[in-house]
Protein backbone atom coordinates (compact mmCIF):
# COMPACT_ATOMS: atom_id res chain seq x y z
CA UNK A 1 0.00 0.00 0.00
CA UNK A 2 1.63 3.35 -1.02
CA UNK A 3 2.53 6.13 0.97
CA UNK A 4 -0.88 8.36 -0.17
CA UNK A 5 -3.25 5.66 0.50
CA UNK A 6 -2.23 5.08 4.25
CA UNK A 7 -2.33 8.41 4.55
CA UNK A 8 -5.84 9.10 3.42
CA UNK A 9 -7.04 5.68 5.56
CA UNK A 10 -5.62 7.74 8.75
CA UNK A 11 -7.07 11.00 7.78
CA UNK A 12 -10.46 9.45 7.46
CA UNK A 13 -10.11 7.57 10.08
CA UNK A 14 -9.29 10.69 12.40
CA UNK A 15 -11.96 12.08 10.83
CA UNK A 16 -14.48 9.60 12.06
CA UNK A 17 -13.04 9.62 15.52
CA UNK A 18 -13.70 13.46 15.62
CA UNK A 19 -17.09 12.55 15.05
CA UNK A 20 -17.50 9.54 17.69
CA UNK A 21 -16.80 6.31 15.92
CA UNK A 22 -14.88 4.20 18.65
CA UNK A 23 -14.23 1.22 15.94
CA UNK A 24 -12.53 3.82 13.43
CA UNK A 25 -10.72 5.51 16.58
CA UNK A 26 -9.37 2.09 18.22
CA UNK A 27 -8.05 0.80 14.41
CA UNK A 28 -6.49 4.43 14.04
CA UNK A 29 -4.67 4.41 17.39
CA UNK A 30 -3.16 0.68 16.64
CA UNK A 31 -2.27 2.19 12.98
CA UNK A 32 -0.61 5.06 15.02
CA UNK A 33 1.74 2.59 17.07
CA UNK A 34 4.01 1.43 14.65
CA UNK A 35 4.46 5.11 13.15
CA UNK A 36 5.15 6.46 16.66
CA UNK A 37 7.72 4.13 17.42
CA UNK A 38 9.45 4.54 14.62
CA UNK A 39 9.71 8.51 14.80
CA UNK A 40 10.57 7.77 18.50
CA UNK A 41 13.65 5.56 17.73
CA UNK A 42 14.76 7.31 14.57
CA UNK A 43 15.55 10.03 17.50
CA UNK A 44 17.61 7.84 19.59
CA UNK A 45 15.73 7.44 22.82
CA UNK A 46 17.03 4.55 25.03
CA UNK A 47 15.07 1.50 23.67
CA UNK A 48 13.45 0.76 27.14
CA UNK A 49 11.91 4.16 27.18
CA UNK A 50 9.97 3.72 23.80
CA UNK A 51 7.29 2.14 24.69
CA UNK A 52 6.56 4.54 27.81
CA UNK A 53 6.43 7.42 24.84
CA UNK A 54 3.95 5.41 22.75
CA UNK A 55 1.66 5.51 25.74
CA UNK A 56 2.62 9.46 26.29
CA UNK A 57 1.88 10.09 22.48
CA UNK A 58 -1.09 7.95 22.43
CA UNK A 59 -2.78 9.75 25.32
CA UNK A 60 -1.68 13.59 23.55
CA UNK A 61 -3.45 12.38 20.44
CA UNK A 62 -6.60 11.72 22.63
CA UNK A 63 -6.39 15.29 24.25
CA UNK A 64 -5.32 16.54 21.19
CA UNK A 65 -7.80 15.45 18.77
CA UNK A 66 -9.95 18.58 17.72
CA UNK A 67 -7.05 20.18 16.85
CA UNK A 68 -6.67 18.30 14.10
CA UNK A 69 -7.39 19.82 10.36
CA UNK A 70 -9.18 16.60 8.30
CA UNK A 71 -7.73 18.79 4.91
CA UNK A 72 -4.49 18.68 6.12
CA UNK A 73 -2.46 15.48 5.87
CA UNK A 74 -2.21 13.37 9.28
CA UNK A 75 0.91 12.26 9.52
CA UNK A 76 2.82 15.62 10.28
CA UNK A 77 0.91 15.89 12.65
CA UNK A 78 0.62 12.84 14.20
CA UNK A 79 4.64 12.82 14.21
CA UNK A 80 5.06 15.98 15.60
CA UNK A 81 3.57 14.56 18.88
CA UNK A 82 5.31 12.26 19.23
CA UNK A 83 8.17 14.07 18.28
CA UNK A 84 7.81 16.42 21.21
CA UNK A 85 6.65 12.98 23.50
CA UNK A 86 9.75 11.67 22.84
CA UNK A 87 11.82 14.97 23.67
CA UNK A 88 10.14 15.41 27.13
CA UNK A 89 11.37 11.89 27.75
CA UNK A 90 14.64 12.59 27.00
CA UNK A 91 14.99 15.30 28.90
CA UNK A 92 13.51 13.81 31.75
CA UNK A 93 15.80 10.56 31.63
CA UNK A 94 18.79 12.93 31.43
CA UNK A 95 17.49 15.13 34.51
CA UNK A 96 16.98 11.90 36.23
CA UNK A 97 20.21 10.60 35.36
CA UNK A 98 21.90 13.49 36.82
CA UNK A 99 20.03 13.14 40.19
CA UNK A 100 19.76 9.54 40.97
CA UNK A 101 22.43 6.44 41.50
CA UNK A 102 21.73 3.19 39.84
CA UNK A 103 23.00 0.38 42.13
CA UNK A 104 21.77 -2.65 42.19
CA UNK A 105 24.44 -4.71 44.34
CA UNK A 106 23.34 -2.24 47.00
CA UNK A 107 19.44 -3.03 47.17
CA UNK A 108 20.04 -6.89 46.94
CA UNK A 109 22.30 -6.58 49.86
CA UNK A 110 19.99 -4.41 51.63
CA UNK A 111 19.01 -6.74 55.44
CA UNK A 112 15.55 -7.21 55.28
CA UNK A 113 14.63 -6.49 59.15
CA UNK A 114 11.95 -8.51 59.89
CA UNK A 115 10.32 -12.38 59.52
CA UNK A 116 9.06 -12.59 55.70
CA UNK A 117 6.21 -15.02 56.22
CA UNK A 118 4.74 -13.23 59.00
CA UNK A 119 5.13 -9.91 56.79
CA UNK A 120 3.27 -11.25 54.11
CA UNK A 121 0.57 -12.70 56.01
CA UNK A 122 0.32 -8.96 57.24
CA UNK A 123 0.45 -7.43 54.12
CA UNK A 124 -2.22 -9.31 52.64
CA UNK A 125 -4.05 -8.42 55.39
CA UNK A 126 -3.96 -4.84 54.97
CA UNK A 127 -4.12 -5.33 51.16
CA UNK A 128 -7.75 -6.85 52.12
CA UNK A 129 -8.94 -3.84 54.44
CA UNK A 130 -7.65 -1.34 52.16
CA UNK A 131 -9.38 -2.94 49.13
CA UNK A 132 -12.87 -2.86 51.62
CA UNK A 133 -12.32 0.39 52.62
CA UNK A 134 -11.62 1.85 48.91
CA UNK A 135 -15.12 -0.63 47.39
CA UNK A 136 -17.11 1.53 50.67
CA UNK A 137 -16.15 4.88 48.88
CA UNK A 138 -18.53 6.72 46.71
CA UNK A 139 -18.15 6.30 43.19
CA UNK A 140 -16.05 9.38 42.10
CA UNK A 141 -13.59 9.20 45.38
CA UNK A 142 -12.73 5.34 44.39
CA UNK A 143 -12.38 6.36 40.91
CA UNK A 144 -9.64 8.62 41.48
CA UNK A 145 -8.49 6.31 44.00
CA UNK A 146 -7.97 3.18 41.91
CA UNK A 147 -6.48 5.41 38.99
CA UNK A 148 -4.25 7.44 40.81
CA UNK A 149 -3.21 5.43 44.03
CA UNK A 150 -3.28 2.25 43.00
CA UNK A 151 -2.70 1.87 39.65
CA UNK A 152 -0.29 5.15 39.66
CA UNK A 153 -1.88 7.03 37.03
CA UNK A 154 -0.39 10.65 36.44
CA UNK A 155 -3.38 12.42 36.63
CA UNK A 156 -3.52 13.22 33.15
CA UNK A 157 -4.22 9.83 32.06
CA UNK A 158 -6.84 9.64 35.12
CA UNK A 159 -8.81 12.42 33.95
CA UNK A 160 -8.45 11.29 29.94
CA UNK A 161 -10.07 7.33 31.23
CA UNK A 162 -12.62 8.92 33.73
CA UNK A 163 -13.75 12.37 31.48
CA UNK A 164 -12.96 14.12 34.64
CA UNK A 165 -11.65 16.52 35.32
CA UNK A 166 -7.82 16.72 37.09
CA UNK A 167 -9.35 19.63 39.79
CA UNK A 168 -11.89 17.13 40.48
CA UNK A 169 -10.07 13.88 40.45
CA UNK A 170 -7.35 15.50 43.04
CA UNK A 171 -10.74 16.88 45.00
CA UNK A 172 -12.01 13.25 45.65
CA UNK A 173 -8.45 11.72 46.16
CA UNK A 174 -7.77 14.37 48.54
CA UNK A 175 -11.65 13.41 50.27
CA UNK A 176 -10.86 9.83 49.65
CA UNK A 177 -7.77 9.81 52.01
CA UNK A 178 -9.38 11.84 54.33
CA UNK A 179 -12.24 8.82 54.46
CA UNK A 180 -9.64 6.47 54.59
CA UNK A 181 -7.39 8.13 57.44
CA UNK A 182 -10.62 8.33 59.63
CA UNK A 183 -11.77 4.93 58.33
CA UNK A 184 -8.46 3.33 59.81
CA UNK A 185 -8.15 5.95 63.04
CA UNK A 186 -5.38 7.66 61.63
CA UNK A 187 -4.47 11.37 62.35
CA UNK A 188 -4.71 14.08 59.64
CA UNK A 189 -1.12 14.08 58.74
CA UNK A 190 -0.50 10.39 58.87
CA UNK A 191 -0.09 7.96 55.73
CA UNK A 192 -3.23 5.16 54.94
CA UNK B 1 2.41 -6.94 30.91
CA UNK B 2 3.75 -6.84 27.18
CA UNK B 3 4.31 -3.70 25.59
CA UNK B 4 1.20 -4.75 22.71
CA UNK B 5 -1.48 -5.69 25.86
CA UNK B 6 -0.61 -2.32 27.36
CA UNK B 7 -1.10 -0.59 24.35
CA UNK B 8 -3.77 -2.45 23.37
CA UNK B 9 -5.60 -2.17 26.66
CA UNK B 10 -5.15 1.79 26.70
CA UNK B 11 -6.42 2.13 22.80
CA UNK B 12 -9.44 -0.03 23.99
CA UNK B 13 -9.65 2.56 27.19
CA UNK B 14 -9.35 5.74 25.10
CA UNK B 15 -11.64 4.30 22.57
CA UNK B 16 -14.32 3.46 25.02
CA UNK B 17 -13.89 6.89 25.97
CA UNK B 18 -14.06 8.82 23.29
CA UNK B 19 -16.58 11.45 22.94
CA UNK B 20 -17.76 13.79 19.23
CA UNK B 21 -15.53 16.57 19.57
CA UNK B 22 -15.70 20.34 17.46
CA UNK B 23 -13.08 20.67 15.67
CA UNK B 24 -11.22 23.67 16.39
CA UNK B 25 -11.43 26.41 14.45
CA UNK B 26 -8.52 27.97 12.11
CA UNK B 27 -5.65 30.23 13.62
CA UNK B 28 -7.04 33.09 11.62
CA UNK B 29 -10.70 32.89 12.98
CA UNK B 30 -9.12 32.43 16.49
CA UNK B 31 -6.92 35.07 15.88
CA UNK B 32 -9.51 37.53 14.50
CA UNK B 33 -11.54 36.72 18.15
CA UNK B 34 -8.77 37.71 19.76
CA UNK B 35 -8.16 40.79 18.50
CA UNK B 36 -12.26 41.86 18.23
CA UNK B 37 -11.65 41.88 21.96
CA UNK B 38 -8.44 44.53 21.96
CA UNK B 39 -10.59 46.53 19.41
CA UNK B 40 -13.26 46.50 21.78
CA UNK B 41 -10.99 47.40 24.75
CA UNK B 42 -9.91 50.41 22.68
CA UNK B 43 -12.88 51.81 21.58
CA UNK B 44 -13.67 51.78 25.33
CA UNK B 45 -10.46 54.04 26.20
CA UNK B 46 -11.15 55.96 23.06
CA UNK B 47 -14.56 56.88 24.62
CA UNK B 48 -12.68 58.04 27.74
CA UNK B 49 -9.74 59.57 26.38
CA UNK B 50 -11.22 61.17 22.92
CA UNK B 51 -8.81 61.26 19.84
CA UNK B 52 -7.21 65.11 20.43
CA UNK B 53 -4.06 63.62 21.65
CA UNK B 54 -3.05 61.19 19.39
CA UNK B 55 -4.37 63.73 16.66
CA UNK B 56 -1.98 66.04 18.08
CA UNK B 57 0.80 64.10 18.52
CA UNK B 58 0.90 62.77 14.81
CA UNK B 59 0.42 66.83 13.54
CA UNK B 60 3.59 67.58 15.29
CA UNK B 61 5.60 64.47 13.94
CA UNK B 62 3.18 62.33 11.24
CA UNK B 63 6.11 59.77 11.33
CA UNK B 64 5.05 58.67 14.62
CA UNK B 65 2.25 56.86 12.84
CA UNK B 66 5.30 54.53 12.07
CA UNK B 67 6.21 53.27 15.90
CA UNK B 68 2.00 53.02 16.26
CA UNK B 69 1.97 50.93 13.04
CA UNK B 70 4.62 49.01 14.09
CA UNK B 71 2.78 48.14 17.51
CA UNK B 72 -0.53 48.10 16.05
CA UNK B 73 1.21 45.38 13.44
CA UNK B 74 3.02 43.55 16.31
CA UNK B 75 0.02 42.53 18.12
CA UNK B 76 -2.07 40.31 15.66
CA UNK B 77 0.61 39.00 14.18
CA UNK B 78 1.90 37.62 17.04
CA UNK B 79 -1.24 36.66 18.05
CA UNK B 80 -2.10 34.55 15.27
CA UNK B 81 1.99 33.09 15.20
CA UNK B 82 1.14 32.03 19.20
CA UNK B 83 -2.47 30.50 18.02
CA UNK B 84 -0.51 29.01 15.12
CA UNK B 85 2.15 27.54 17.01
CA UNK B 86 -0.81 25.86 19.14
CA UNK B 87 -1.49 23.32 16.88
CA UNK B 88 0.43 20.42 16.20
CA UNK B 89 2.18 19.81 12.86
CA UNK B 90 2.76 23.50 12.34
CA UNK B 91 5.82 25.10 11.56
CA UNK B 92 7.71 26.66 14.29
CA UNK B 93 8.88 29.30 12.04
CA UNK B 94 5.40 30.72 12.28
CA UNK B 95 7.24 32.13 15.67
CA UNK B 96 8.95 34.61 13.29
CA UNK B 97 6.04 36.60 11.51
CA UNK B 98 5.80 39.40 14.19
CA UNK B 99 9.73 39.61 13.28
CA UNK B 100 9.59 42.58 10.99
CA UNK B 101 7.17 44.42 12.85
CA UNK B 102 8.21 44.18 15.88
CA UNK B 103 11.56 45.50 14.79
CA UNK B 104 9.50 48.73 12.49
CA UNK B 105 7.91 49.49 16.45
CA UNK B 106 11.29 49.42 18.13
CA UNK B 107 13.16 51.64 15.42
CA UNK B 108 10.60 54.03 14.70
CA UNK B 109 10.25 53.92 18.59
CA UNK B 110 14.11 54.87 19.05
CA UNK B 111 13.44 57.55 16.15
CA UNK B 112 11.33 59.09 18.07
CA UNK B 113 13.98 58.91 21.07
CA UNK B 114 16.50 60.50 19.36
CA UNK B 115 14.60 63.41 18.38
CA UNK B 116 12.98 64.20 21.21
CA UNK B 117 16.60 64.08 23.03
CA UNK B 118 17.77 66.51 19.84
CA UNK B 119 15.15 68.90 19.95
CA UNK B 120 13.42 68.02 23.17
CA UNK B 121 9.41 69.28 22.91
CA UNK B 122 7.89 70.88 25.79
CA UNK B 123 5.48 68.47 27.30
CA UNK B 124 3.09 67.45 29.61
CA UNK B 125 4.23 65.66 32.58
CA UNK B 126 3.50 62.01 32.48
CA UNK B 127 4.96 60.07 34.96
CA UNK B 128 7.01 57.19 33.21
CA UNK B 129 5.12 55.13 35.78
CA UNK B 130 1.71 55.66 34.82
CA UNK B 131 2.86 54.12 31.23
CA UNK B 132 4.36 51.17 32.93
CA UNK B 133 1.03 50.27 34.98
CA UNK B 134 -0.73 51.06 31.91
CA UNK B 135 0.92 48.85 29.81
CA UNK B 136 0.86 46.19 32.59
CA UNK B 137 -2.86 46.75 33.44
CA UNK B 138 -4.06 46.36 29.93
CA UNK B 139 -1.87 43.66 29.27
CA UNK B 140 -3.10 41.38 32.15
CA UNK B 141 -6.79 40.62 30.91
CA UNK B 142 -5.15 40.37 27.04
CA UNK B 143 -2.88 37.81 28.38
CA UNK B 144 -5.25 35.70 30.50
CA UNK B 145 -7.97 35.69 27.51
CA UNK B 146 -5.03 34.54 24.83
CA UNK B 147 -3.62 32.19 26.90
CA UNK B 148 -7.42 31.04 27.66
CA UNK B 149 -7.75 30.93 24.24
CA UNK B 150 -4.90 29.21 23.19
CA UNK B 151 -5.28 25.96 26.50
CA UNK B 152 -8.34 24.59 23.40
CA UNK B 153 -5.60 23.43 21.07
CA UNK B 154 -2.02 21.49 21.94
CA UNK B 155 1.14 23.70 22.32
CA UNK B 156 3.80 21.35 21.82
CA UNK B 157 6.03 24.08 22.49
CA UNK B 158 4.22 25.64 25.20
CA UNK B 159 6.69 28.29 26.20
CA UNK B 160 7.34 29.73 22.67
CA UNK B 161 3.89 29.82 22.49
CA UNK B 162 3.00 31.77 25.62
CA UNK B 163 5.92 33.91 24.66
CA UNK B 164 4.20 35.14 21.48
CA UNK B 165 0.81 35.49 23.61
CA UNK B 166 2.96 37.85 26.13
CA UNK B 167 4.25 39.81 23.07
CA UNK B 168 0.85 40.29 21.14
CA UNK B 169 -0.56 41.23 24.51
CA UNK B 170 2.11 44.12 25.15
CA UNK B 171 2.33 45.29 21.84
CA UNK B 172 -1.72 46.05 22.03
CA UNK B 173 -1.13 47.46 25.08
CA UNK B 174 1.58 49.67 23.59
CA UNK B 175 -0.61 50.48 20.75
CA UNK B 176 -3.42 51.63 22.98
CA UNK B 177 -1.04 53.42 25.42
CA UNK B 178 -0.50 56.12 22.49
CA UNK B 179 -4.35 57.43 23.24
CA UNK B 180 -2.61 58.74 26.59
CA UNK B 181 0.70 59.54 25.39
CA UNK B 182 0.89 63.12 23.97
CA UNK B 183 4.19 63.24 22.70
CA UNK B 184 7.54 61.39 21.59
CA UNK B 185 9.19 59.24 23.72
CA UNK B 186 12.53 60.20 26.15
CA UNK B 187 14.87 57.85 26.92
CA UNK B 188 13.75 57.55 30.12
CA UNK B 189 9.98 56.52 28.61
CA UNK B 190 11.28 54.17 26.23
CA UNK B 191 12.98 52.22 28.97
CA UNK B 192 10.21 52.52 31.07
CA UNK B 193 8.11 50.93 27.97
CA UNK B 194 10.62 48.24 27.19
CA UNK B 195 10.43 47.07 31.16
CA UNK B 196 6.75 47.20 30.80
CA UNK B 197 6.61 44.94 27.75
CA UNK B 198 9.41 42.61 29.20
CA UNK B 199 7.69 41.96 31.76
CA UNK B 200 4.53 41.09 29.97
CA UNK B 201 6.03 39.05 28.19
CA UNK B 202 8.51 37.15 30.76
CA UNK B 203 5.31 36.63 33.20
CA UNK B 204 3.31 35.52 30.04
CA UNK B 205 6.35 33.04 29.35
CA UNK B 206 6.59 31.86 32.56
CA UNK B 207 2.96 31.36 33.87
CA UNK B 208 1.75 30.94 30.56
CA UNK B 209 3.85 28.61 29.43
CA UNK B 210 3.06 26.10 32.98
CA UNK B 211 -1.00 26.94 32.06
CA UNK B 212 -0.29 25.35 28.62
CA UNK B 213 2.04 22.79 29.72
CA UNK B 214 -0.59 21.43 31.97
CA UNK B 215 -2.92 20.87 29.33
CA UNK B 216 -0.66 18.82 27.09
CA UNK B 217 1.49 16.80 29.07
Amino acid sequence: MDGETVEARLAERMQAAQEGDAVAYRQLLRDCVPVIARTVRGLGLPPDRVEDVVQETLLTIHRARATYDPARPFLPWLRAIARRRAIDAARLTGRQGAREVHDPEAYEGYASDGDAASEAIERQDRARLVGEAVAALPAGQRQAVEHLALADRSLDEAAALTGRSKGALKVNLHRALKALRTRFGGGPGEDV
Amino acid sequence: MSDTTRHDRLIGELAATLRPVRRLPPPWKRAAGWVVLVVAIGLGLLAVAGSDIVRHRLAANPDAWLAVLGSALTAPLAAYAAFQTSVPGRNPRWALLPVPAALLWVGASGFGCLRSWIAPPSRDAVEPRDCLVFIVCVSLPLAIALVLMLRRACPLRPGLTATLGGLASAAAAATLLNLFHPFDVAATDLAIHAVAIALVVLATRALGARALGSRTT
